[in-house]
């Protein structure tokens, strides 16, 4: 009997799938793993495969078309095998056999996807003594066993999970909270009283995220020669870019503000241990941010091979769900463009993000001379249920500084 | 083989016939083997019996002071006689209504004393009682003597609370030795009926077990009510003679000679453990006399469980009747909610009534806990100045931190049906702020829980 295709859920959010092209003809011979097809989703253009061995014996749908996930696309069988009528096969309920495939399953992406942990964390059943201990301690209680009825946390099982959870009262950690990578990638704080009442009111004033933004005027020229050795220096082997520069010059200074890197989840702040920096790439017909995975720990060429490797397939659709989902915070550069300073929208559930302008000469004053500078105006939209203004203050004074003195970020 | 089942219960008290009616619930078979009435001594010789004459003491209180309330009834006479009667006749409707949850719930009843034999099995005379899924211990406990110092219970001078309840004519004088729950609880009945009671308790005060201020408050009523009350003090020896006993005391450095018609043993009480067939069984018991139990209450021997006062203290009957529930849930597999030990009430039911749950103050300092003490007496009270009941108090003491009601103190009327409140704050870990939120009817006693934990919060209203 023959396998059906079903067009499969390629992203998390993926509803229907435009069939693009079909790589494998009617006919051909295919092996389990094989692209029958280039489909585009909602978010990139993905790869749909083989599920089964046999010959791709009947495609359903046209190039060009879009089809709901689940739906019949083609059918792999023995040569000459006949499928279900030559008339378009019924979508719904396909009859799984030993061979077909599963019921489409998402490609798991590397974060754990925001929507899930939202709403468990707000269906926690707890006592109020226990509530309020987690208040207290910074408990996530969406983590925990509840040992009570019905799976109710209750004090007992607090006990214990009290020491790993951070306290809640440090908003900015010091500089030597360097934020260790043994342990978890992020610990979830519950909101504060005060958080929650702030996030409320900052809510109610300005949208569904209430942002605010702060700019500062760095002066580039130290990091420009830099850059200018360091290319010199690698000759063919690369080249760093300001970009380049821009987002290890973040993620280093995030690993030292980390209530800068930070989710927003409702009913508490996911503070994040790594550092993954999404990177606005505009695309044809829109925009995405593809993810520099622990950027804080790459190096600058590191750094910029990678950047540009995903800014490409970005252009080209060619990103997968997990390589632009996950970031902890995001960087917006309009440089290119001649900008010389603008407000990005925060990319939610993350907390922040900077936008970068061009760098331009432009006279200053130093030591009572009016000098030529390379200046860049840097603006950080922060979300002020998790970032006050102090706090995005502190972050982009440590950014300016790295950037102004870019051993500082050997520090 | 007609004479197995799912569940062979030894002991038909508070904790063995609530796990057969709640092992039958559950779709088991179930036989209990009692060698005596059904509902142990809580039914025929503890709780319920007490509490009738409780009441018949309360009455024959509360007539001496009628006159304020505006009724005047000349001379009152009393009979403990009477009163004992009465107190029988309760016990008997509570045994009957047991034989009867037996029936109804289709558990046979062995008459008997059984003992344990391997392989889940318990013989009644010359009968076998075979169990598929386990035996469950539930033998109690009894009250015990102190022969080292003369005071071997002889039933005529030296007596048991199973004496008191059934006399027919009460001494002129009685020594109590032990001013626990039921020390009290008798030395109250019995000054009601007249009787010239001397109370002894060998620890610093009397219900050594609750909060100091429970006991102050319930020993200045004892003595104005012409109860001597002597805490502290040690029965170095005591002469048991034909009609009366001596008893040398020994308090504060000084010692003096007491004489008295009778003495009431109350000074705690020995499980039932012996011949039971435990050793056979290869059922161990702790260094306090108790069964030792694992956290599902299985004993050292597979397969069978003790439940109630042979599984340890406290010996209350509500924490055997719980027991007896959790012990039938784990035999239906299922994962009953843990007991929480720290959660059991406490009542003693004398005039004024004490109630408790939890720590007692003095236990708050010793553990070092930050916490508050509210308070609220009852002479605030609307609806205690109403009935005349005003002394005494409602005690929360809260955590500072996070207003975990800590322990709850209540004396006063009706504190052993008040103290509820708290019961269910605790198992659900309501704090402070819970109890608050609840809006208590006015006028009521229970008010005064609510002043309480305003008082413990800087709030309260109505001092």
């Amino acid at each position: 009997m023959a396998t059906k295709v079903h067009m499969e859920a390629l992203s998390p959010t993926m509803e229907e799938g435009r069939l693009v092209k079909w790589t494998k003809r009617e006919g051909e011979a295919v092996k389990t793993g094989d692209t029958l097809a280039e489909v585009e989703t909602d978010k990139a253009v993905m790869e749909l495969v083989a599920r089964a061995d046999g010959q791709l014996i009947k495609v359903m749908v046209a190039e060009g078309t879009t089809v709901p996930v689940g739906n019949v696309v083609a059918y792999i069988g023995a040569p000459g095998e006949k499928v279900d009528g030559d008339a378009a096969p019924a979508p719904a309920a396909p009859k799984p056999s030993a061979v077909s495939p599963q019921p489409p399953v998402a490609p798991t992406p590397a974060s754990p996807a925001p929507v899930a942990a939202l709403a468990d964390a707000t269906r926690v059943k707890a006592s109020p003594l226990a509530k309020r201990i987690a208040k207290d301690t910074g408990v996530d209680l969406a983590r925990l066993q509840g040992s009570g009825p019905g799976g109710r946390v209750v004090k007992r099982d607090l006990e214990g999970a009290q020491a790993a959870a951070p306290a809640p009262a440090q908003g900015v950690p010091r500089t030597a909270d360097r934020t260790p990578r043994t342990g978890a990638p992020y610990d979830d704080v519950p909101l504060t009283q005060i958080r929650k009442t702030i996030a409320k009111r900052l809510a109610a004033s300005l949208g569904p995220i209430p942002h605010f933004f702060l700019t500062t005027e760095v002066d580039m020229e130290r990091a420009a020669e830099a850059r200018d050795a360091l290319n010199k220096q690698l000759g063919d082997q690369g080249k760093v870019s300001f970009n380049d520069i821009v987002i290890k010059a973040v993620a280093t200074a995030l690993t030292k503000h980390r209530a800068c890197n930070a989710w927003f989840q409702e009913d508490h702040i996911r503070y994040w241990n790594e550092v993954h920096i999404g990177m606005a790439v505009a695309v044809e017909d829109g925009l995405i941010t593809p993810v520099i995975r622990d950027a804080d720990r790459k190096s600058l060429t590191e750094i910029g091979t990678e950047a540009r490797e995903l800014a490409q397939r970005a252009r080209n659709r060619r990103l997968k769900p997990e390589e632009y989902t996950g970031a902890s915070f995001s960087v917006s550069n309009l440089g290119m463009f001649d900008i010389d300073q603008f407000t990005a929208v925060i990319n939610p559930p993350e907390a922040g993000i900077v936008a970068v302008g061009s760098i331009v000469a432009k006279p200053v004053a130093e030591g009572g001379q009016v000098v030529v500078r390379r200046r860049l105006r840097l603006t950080m939209s922060c979300d002020h249920r998790v970032i006050d203004g102090a706090t995005g203050a502190q972050f982009l004074k440590t950014l300016k500084q790295m950037l102004e003195n870019p051993l500082a970020m050997l520090l | 083989m007609a004479n197995t089942f799912d569940v062979v219960i030894l002991g038909g008290g508070p904790a063995g016939y609530v796990a057969a009616i709640r092992a039958a619930q559950l779709g088991m078979t179930v036989a209990v083997v009692e060698r005596e009435k059904l509902g142990g001594v809580c039914v025929n010789i503890g709780c319920i019996p007490t509490k009738a004459l409780l009441h018949s003491a309360y009455i024959a209180n509360l007539l001496k002071e009628s006159k304020d309330f505006g009724i005047e009834v000349g001379s009152v006479k009393t009979d403990y006689g009477v009163a004992m009667k009465r107190s029988r006749r309760v016990s008997e409707q509570n045994s009957k209504g047991v034989e009867f949850l037996m029936k109804k719930h289709k558990v046979t009843v062995v008459k008997g004393s059984g003992v344990l034999q391997p392989g889940k099995k318990v013989k009644v005379g010359g009968d076998v009682y075979e169990a598929k899924k386990a035996v469950v211990i539930a033998t109690g406990s009894r009250v015990k003597g102190i022969p080292q110092i003369g005071l071997e219970i002889n039933k005529t001078t030296v007596i048991s609370s199973d004496e008191a309840l059934l006399m027919e004519k009460i001494p002129a004088s009685l020594g109590i030795v032990g001013a626990g729950a039921v020390g009290m609880e008798f030395a109250d009945i019995f000054n009601a009926f007249g009787v010239k009671v001397t109370l002894i308790e060998a620890l610093p005060r009397i219900l050594p077990l609750e909060d100091a201020e429970a006991s102050d408050a319930v020993g200045k009523s004892y003595r104005k009510r012409g109860i001597e009350v002597i805490a502290g003090a040690k029965v170095t020896k005591a002469t048991p003679a034909k009609d009366k006993v001596t008893l040398d005391v020994e308090a504060g450095g000084e010692k003096k000679s007491i004489a008295v018609d009778a003495v009431l043993m109350a000074a705690g009480r020995a499980v039932n453990t012996e011949n039971i067939g435990l050793a056979e069984c290869g059922i161990q018991v702790t260094d306090r006399g108790f069964i030792k139990v694992d956290k599902n209450l299985q004993t050292s021997a597979a397969g069978y469980y003790a439940i109630g006062d042979v599984a340890g203290p406290p010996m209350l009957a509500h924490k055997g009747s719980r027991e007896g529930m959790f012990v039938a849930e784990v035999l239906a597999g299922q994962k009953p909610h843990a007991i929480k030990y720290d959660n059991v009430p406490s009542v003693t039911y004398c005039h004024p009534e004490v109630a408790s749950i939890g720590l007692s103050e003095d236990q708050c300092k010793e553990r070092k806990l930050d916490y508050v003490a509210g308070k609220f007496p009852f002479s605030a009270n609307g609806r205690a100045r109403g009935t005349g009941e005003t002394e005494g108090f409602v005690k929360i003491l809260r955590d500072k931190k996070y207003g975990e009601i800590l322990g709850a103190h209540i004396v006063g009327g009706h504190a052993s049906e008040i103290i509820h409140e708290l019961a269910v704050a605790r198992e659900n870990e309501y704090t402070v702020e819970e109890i608050e939120l609840a809006i208590h009817a006015h006028p009521t006693m229970s008010e005064a829980v609510a002043e309480a934990a305003l008082d413990s919060l800087g709030r309260v209203i109505h001092i």
